[in-house]
């Protein structure tokens, strides 16, 4: 119960964007890429994540999500790139690295034929954990997963929910510094989903997590970052903060097929800030033109086009929500 | 390719716990020694009625060859039928269940999740074979047992044991199904077992490859190190193709 407290105030007076910068990096990923069979499911995926922080890998179904998770927890071999893991090396040091990771794959890893207190013990076991320091983990994860009256019953016995639960326990148990959770609140009830909302939230302040979703509504109500994800590729990365900004900030986002220099770009009238989003478009913010509103910057952007032959084709204006964003991105041209 | 013991036991420890936990278990174990008490006495009955004749032989051979080395034998074929079934689930059934990230998550080796899967079936194994062989020794109760022969028909059959398993494990982790891995591994260990009753004069030596043969020095009561090297050499080669089939996925 004190711990719950704890966290509670400790969530509460230290918002996220007070502690991002000093924390230090528990994950970086450079350049992943993996292959299977001709097939390329992730390509030249690059991130970070500090401590305290909650990412959000968004993508629709097949974008690569839980791909990319499980290399980032260690089990699938990526053909090149590498991950540290809290300055470990997921390949060279594997085991150091491992140690510091608890994964929740997308289907919870659940022996359908164990009681759930012999099941958290064989998990921390398996993280080489001390048996001296067993006892106590497993009470305090059952009592921050709420499954503090299930520790007997059999895992087959117990409703989906509940089997969620016990794969996020196993994934906490050994209190590791990176949690990977791939789709978590998937198949569950919105009570559920709130109670598992939450946790994530507490969870965030402690340590580093790093989720898959493809539920908007989850990013904008539990992470600190978004990352999302697109044919294997990320083509957007933004905080929270940031994405609650679309609404206020003038700007719109273009598809040049055949771009100029980003400096060329910055050069419009008006423009005050240009980010590429992927090899083909681009965010643009633009102050407000006195007389002709927001269209002007828009305007003028689309006459340097037809000038010069960028071939522009989408141009939709920042609005106030992750969803059109989203859509916008991974709409297929 | 680090490795402790410490998690290779883990592992085991589990094995042996899931495999008690099945009611399917014991429902075979308590087959097994059904059949082969009943084997044990009608064999023991044979003995005893040429026993007569027997005395009237200059050298007659002792209880032991006769009762007892037919007894592993058999137990050696029961071994290649059972072992499949238990070697099925160890690796396919955790991949089926997607426990497998489980385990390929965790700080743990490829080397120590291979090993402690080997081991945990192996204890087991030995139990059913320890086991067997008491049931055997209670020949001493009536005549005298020749012990060298029974213990190394022991170390034949934990050698036979030990290779069977280190087979069906690596047919377990080229699957996802446990009953394809059974029947492969049982095609495979029969079609062995056969090897071994190819005529010794053919030309090219079939029987050599064959886990069967090796095992009939042990049961003859011979302990010949190329049989020692031969199940040692093949347990550590499918161990091998294991850990690298494990690691390389």
């Amino acid at each position: 119960m004190q711990a719950h407290i704890l966290g509670y105030i400790k969530h509460h007076t230290q918002p996220a964007f007070f502690r991002d910068m000093s924390e230090p990096i528990t994950l970086s990923a450079h350049n992943l890429h993996y292959h299977h069979g001709q097939r390329e499911i992730i390509r030249d995926i690059s991130l970070e994540l500090k401590r305290g922080e909650v990412l959000g890998l968004l993508g629709h179904n097949g974008a690569g999500k839980s791909t990319t998770l499980q290399v980032l927890a260690g089990v699938l071999q990526i053909d090149s790139g590498h991950v540290e893991i809290c300055g470990f090396d997921l390949k060279q040091h594997a085991q150091e690295a491992k140690l510091r990771i608890g994964f929740l794959p997308e289907a919870p890893p659940l022996y359908q034929d164990m009681r759930v207190d012999d099941y958290l013990t064989y998990c921390a076991r398996l993280r080489r954990m001390q048996p001296a320091n067993i006892a106590a983990a497993l009470i305090q994860t059952k009592q921050r997963c709420g499954l503090q009256d299930c520790g007997t019953h059999i895992i087959g016995t117990l409703s989906k929910g509940y089997q969620q639960r016990v794969g996020i326990a196993q994934a906490l148990i050994h209190q590791p510094q990176v949690i990977i959770l791939d789709e978590p609140t998937v198949g569950l009830d919105p009570t559920q989903i709130k109670d598992i909302r939450t946790l994530i939230r507490e969870l965030g302040d402690a340590h580093s997590v790093i989720l898959s979703t493809h539920l908007l509504s989850e990013v904008e109500s539990i992470c600190d970052r978004v990352e999302i994800l697109h044919h294997g590729r990320l083509i957007y990365s933004d905080s929270s903060a940031g994405m609650q900004q679309h609404g206020q900030q003038t700007g719109f986002i273009v598809s040049l097929l055949t771009p100029p220099e980003i400096s060329v770009l910055r050069a419009i009238n008006m423009v005050t800030e240009v980010e590429q989003l992927s090899p083909t478009q681009f965010k643009i913010l633009h102050t407000h033109a006195i007389n002709s509103g927001d269209t002007a910057a828009p305007a003028a952007l689309l006459t340097l086009a037809a000038q010069h032959g960028w071939q522009a084709q989408q141009l939709t204006p920042l609005k106030a929500k992750l969803e059109d964003v989203f859509n916008q991105l991974t709409q297929d041209s | 390719m680090s490795s402790s013991p410490n998690m290779i036991f883990v592992i085991a420890n589990k094995e042996l716990r899931s495999l008690f936990a099945m009611p399917s278990t014991w429902l075979i174990l308590a087959a097994l020694q059904f059949i082969f008490a009943l084997l044990f006495l009608s064999r023991l009955n044979a003995y005893l009625q040429v026993q007569a004749q027997l005395t009237q032989l200059a050298n007659p051979p002792g209880a032991t060859l006769i009762v007892a080395a037919p007894m592993f034998e058999a137990l050696a074929l029961i071994l290649l039928m059972l072992i499949p079934i238990f070697t099925m689930r160890l690796i396919a059934e955790e991949r089926r269940n997607k426990t497998l990230i489980l385990l390929k998550s965790a700080p743990i080796s490829s080397t120590e999740i291979v090993l402690g899967k080997f081991l945990g079936l192996f204890i087991f194994l030995s139990l059913i074979i320890i086991t067997c062989s008491l049931m055997i020794m209670t020949l001493a109760l009536g005549t005298p047992v020749d012990y060298g022969l029974l213990l190394l028909n022991v170390l034949g059959l934990l050698l036979l044991a030990a290779s069977y398993t280190a087979l069906g494990l690596y047919f377990s982790a080229l699957t996802i199904q446990p009953a394809v891995a059974a029947i492969s591994t049982i095609a495979v260990l029969f079609g062995l077992s056969l090897l071994a009753g190819i005529s010794p004069d053919s030309s090219i030596a079939f029987d050599a490859i064959s886990p069967t043969h090796h095992f009939r020095s042990f049961n003859n009561g011979l302990f010949n190190s190329t049989d020692l090297i031969f199940f040692l050499l093949f347990s550590i080669t499918f161990i091998l193709l294991t850990w690298h089939k494990l690691k390389n996925e």
